[in-house]
């Protein structure tokens, strides 16, 4: 089959996606997250066959905006963009003049006047994406703002479940590690729940958020007693400065209550998949038996479902806007 | 020709008024009299047979009369932020909000720490400034909480006070340092109560919401804590302390506590702290973002509840005017601070129109109080006082517009709000320094 034929996926149902921005999960219905994952699943068949350009997004233009430097997901949003045949920009602001003594908003308005399609962006304030989005005419996706939403990983979380589970609804996920400086525990957190799925988070407290029990969650500062019965772990990457803001110990200390191994792991339903954001710290947060366990990791098959979830971001938000319904 | 008697001053003769007085506790239908910059007589039946042909009449209209307001905690850009406000601009602003005395805070560029600097204020507010300026020198040289200012020499020059402003002084072995040298003179000492290494890098009040914005917290106990030194030191010192801002139930059961053991300390409100809670924060913005941050519905409900029970002595207005370039940022970036000193009277009178305060107890922490607190002979309608006054009308409805601000700087927190209460006339020193109906032109 000659790929150059295929002008774009078609899904079956209507996109129920609506927005003009992915800033979070916040806000989104269980039907609009259920037909973004359904999109993304037909770009997972797609992404495994040879030839892997689309034109979808011919002619559009998609910039990379990261203030906060980025090896994966910038890479994964590169790809996404690419195979839909966008014309893919990367500005790491981070190290660049831009950053400068030039404002976010001096710079959304410079990158407006370049007249793009979309804006992929991360930053290291919360909020900043959104604060971003109020100022230019495309659409944006948030790859992350500081300590609050990190969206497109918790739709590929969901989706690699999803394939892995069968659904979301009635599991019980744990999540386990940093929430308190997580922006992937939050969106995950707001997703399964809308989806249906039990969450509880694993932390000790000072690794917790104010007030974490009323995010919808049950809270446990024992490890083995949150896992126990669990159909999902979701590890999160502790960051070596925790230990000198005196929120932990030590690295021993922590791998021997909150690192995931194998012992802790047997709490969990016979079934369980472990999963990791990455980049993971083995040895810190996760075992590398563990991580390395084909029948129980997912780790790899989450990478593989970000550009899939990304492209279908990307294509959703496009039809949006060609529609012309801004 | 001119004669004698036209360049003499003139008796002016305010009418029909509802005078209040707070230090008094005044509250009649009656006239006031200015003569030069003083109040020569004030009362209900003044003038039993109309007012004398010599004097300038206004009438009042049966419109509130009561002492200016005096403004404990306001923040100038004189000098070194001159883009965000200088004495003037923040002395117009004042005018229209019927503020006739302000108090810098020290935190400029270079800081009020120097006989020269405190100097350089008077002079400069003498020159260019519509309502009376006066410094607080800082507590500590260049506010960096390690060497205590000449508070003596500062003192004869005109500081009223001693403040690091928004800094807190972490060394307890220097706050007592300073409450004990201060009373040699009998200085009042201000302090602004927040652990540093508690709100590190916090954005707004700790608590749920915060959690579900990713934004980090400020906890209510970085501000008890220090209250609670303080109290500790205020006992072994006996100095003379004014607690500049509190935001939460905790510490007004500390500062209560205090009060109850006879210790010598008054303490501040601000109006955003009485108006506004953290959901106020809503999605990001910025004009919400104070020091100390806006804490919870039942913090600021407490905060009202210590104006009724006398436990909390003053409001002001905390204003501290912030432009675009600190404002327009991402929440955690964003500069503290919003401009008040317009709003805070109308702002305020919200809690009158709501019945959870009385007019009297709310004009008394805004003008008589803070004049005690500071030793000001202003704050009162009493004869020989500088005729420092306000005319008010309570019930005016309107819909209030930032952009309409005097102040060099637009961050309110207030833009758009329904207020009721429109501030008609002020005068400082017997001159009328703003006057609604010259706006309307």
């Amino acid at each position: 089959m000659n790929t150059s034929h295929i002008s774009s996926i078609e899904d079956q149902n209507a996109l129920v996606f609506t927005g003009n921005h992915l800033l979070g999960i916040e806000g989104l219905s269980a039907a609009e997250i259920t037909s973004l994952l359904d999109l993304a699943e037909s770009y997972v068949d797609f992404n495994r066959q040879e030839e892997k350009s689309l034109t979808t997004l011919c002619g559009r233009t998609q910039i990379n905006l990261f203030f906060e430097s980025s090896t994966r997901t910038q890479a994964s949003f590169e790809l996404a963009g690419k195979r839909l045949g966008a014309d893919v920009m990367n500005m790491a602001v981070a190290s660049s003049s831009i950053n400068k003594g030039e404002t976010l908003l001096d710079t959304a308005m410079t990158l407006n006047a370049m007249q793009p399609n979309l804006l992929v962006v991360r930053h290291g304030s919360s909020g900043a994406v959104k604060l971003l989005a109020q100022k230019v005419d495309c659409s944006v996706v948030n790859a992350g703002d500081g300590q609050h939403e990190h969206p497109t990983q918790a739709l590929l979380d969901a989706l690699t479940i999803r394939r892995n589970l069968g659904c979301l609804e009635g599991l019980t996920v744990a999540i386990c590690g940093d929430i308190l400086h997580s922006r992937v525990a939050r969106s995950n957190i707001l997703l399964l729940n809308t989806m249906g799925a039990r969450v509880r988070i694993i932390a000790p407290p000072t690794l917790l958020p104010d007030h974490a029990d009323r995010l919808g969650v049950e809270v446990f500062h024992d490890m083995r007693k949150g896992l126990k019965n669990v159909d999902v772990v979701m590890m999160l990457r502790l960051q070596l400065e925790r230990m000198t803001a005196a929120l932990i110990p030590s690295r021993r200390e922590y791998f021997h209550h909150y690192g995931l191994d194998y012992d802790k792991l047997a709490y969990a339903s016979p079934d369980a998949r472990v999963m990791h954001p990455g980049p993971m710290n083995r040895g810190m947060e996760i075992a590398s038996a563990v991580a390395d366990d084909l029948n129980i990791s997912l780790i790899h098959e989450q990478v593989e479902m970000g550009v899939a979830i990304r492209m279908a971001v990307l294509d959703a938000l496009s039809r949006e806007r060609s529609g012309g319904d801004q | 020709m001119i004669g004698p008697e036209q360049i003499a001053p003139e008796q002016i003769a305010y009418v029909n008024a509802r005078i209040i007085d707070p230090a008094s506790n005044t509250d009649t239908v009656g006239a006031l009299v200015v003569f030069d910059d003083e109040i020569q007589a004030v009362g209900a039946d003044l003038f039993p047979e109309g007012v004398p042909s010599h004097m300038k009449s206004i009438d009042c209209e049966g419109h509130v009369l009561c002492p200016g307001l005096i403004d404990m905690r306001v923040f100038v850009g004189e000098p070194g932020s001159e883009h965000n406000e200088t004495l003037a601009t923040a002395s117009q602003a004042a005018a229209a909000g019927g503020v006739t005395t302000i108090i810098v805070m020290p935190n400029t560029s270079p800081v009020i720490d120097d006989v020269s600097l405190v100097d350089f204020i008077r002079r400069r507010s003498r020159d260019t400034a519509i309502v009376n300026v006066f410094p607080m020198a800082a507590l500590t040289k260049n506010l960096d909480g390690e060497q205590i200012t000449e508070m003596g020499l500062l003192l004869e020059a005109g500081a009223v006070a001693f403040t690091d402003g928004r800094q807190s002084i972490m060394s307890a072995q220097l706050m007592r340092s300073a409450l004990s040298y201060a009373s040699t003179f009998d200085a009042l000492v201000v302090h602004d109560a927040e652990d540093p290494s508690l709100a590190k890098d916090g954005a707004m009040n700790e608590g749920e919401l915060a959690s579900r914005l990713g934004l980090r917290g400020i906890p209510t106990a970085a501000e008890t804590i220090i209250v609670e030194r303080d109290m500790a030191l205020v006992k072994l010192t006996g100095g003379r302390y004014h607690l500049a801002q509190l935001s939460c139930a905790d510490t007004l059961r500390v500062v209560a506590q205090a009060k109850k053991d006879g210790l010598d300390i008054t303490c501040a409100v601000s109006t955003q702290h009485l108006t506004l809670n953290e959901n106020d924060v809503g999605d990001y913005r910025t004009f919400f973002k104070t020091s100390p941050p806006l804490r919870s519905e039942d913090d600021r409900l407490a905060m009202i509840q210590g104006l009724q029970d006398g436990v909390i002595d003053v409001i002001v207005s905390g204003h501290d005017p912030q432009g675009p370039a600190s404002k327009r940022l991402p929440f955690g970036e964003a500069a503290f601070g919003t401009v008040g000193l317009e709003t805070m009277l109308p702002i305020a009178l919200e809690l009158v129109h709501n019945e959870q305060l009385d007019l009297m107890t709310l004009l008394r922490a805004m003008t008589s109080t803070p004049a005690d607190i500071l030793g000001l002979s202003s704050g009162r309608l009493t004869p020989g006082a500088p005729a420092d006054f306000a005319v008010l009308d309570l019930g005016a409805p309107y819909i209030f517009v930032a952009e309409t601000l005097k102040s060099r700087s637009k961050n309110s927190p207030f833009d758009g709000r329904k207020m009721q209460g429109r501030i008609l006339k002020t005068i400082v020193g017997g001159k009328t320094v703003y006057d609604y109906e010259d706006q309307l032109s």
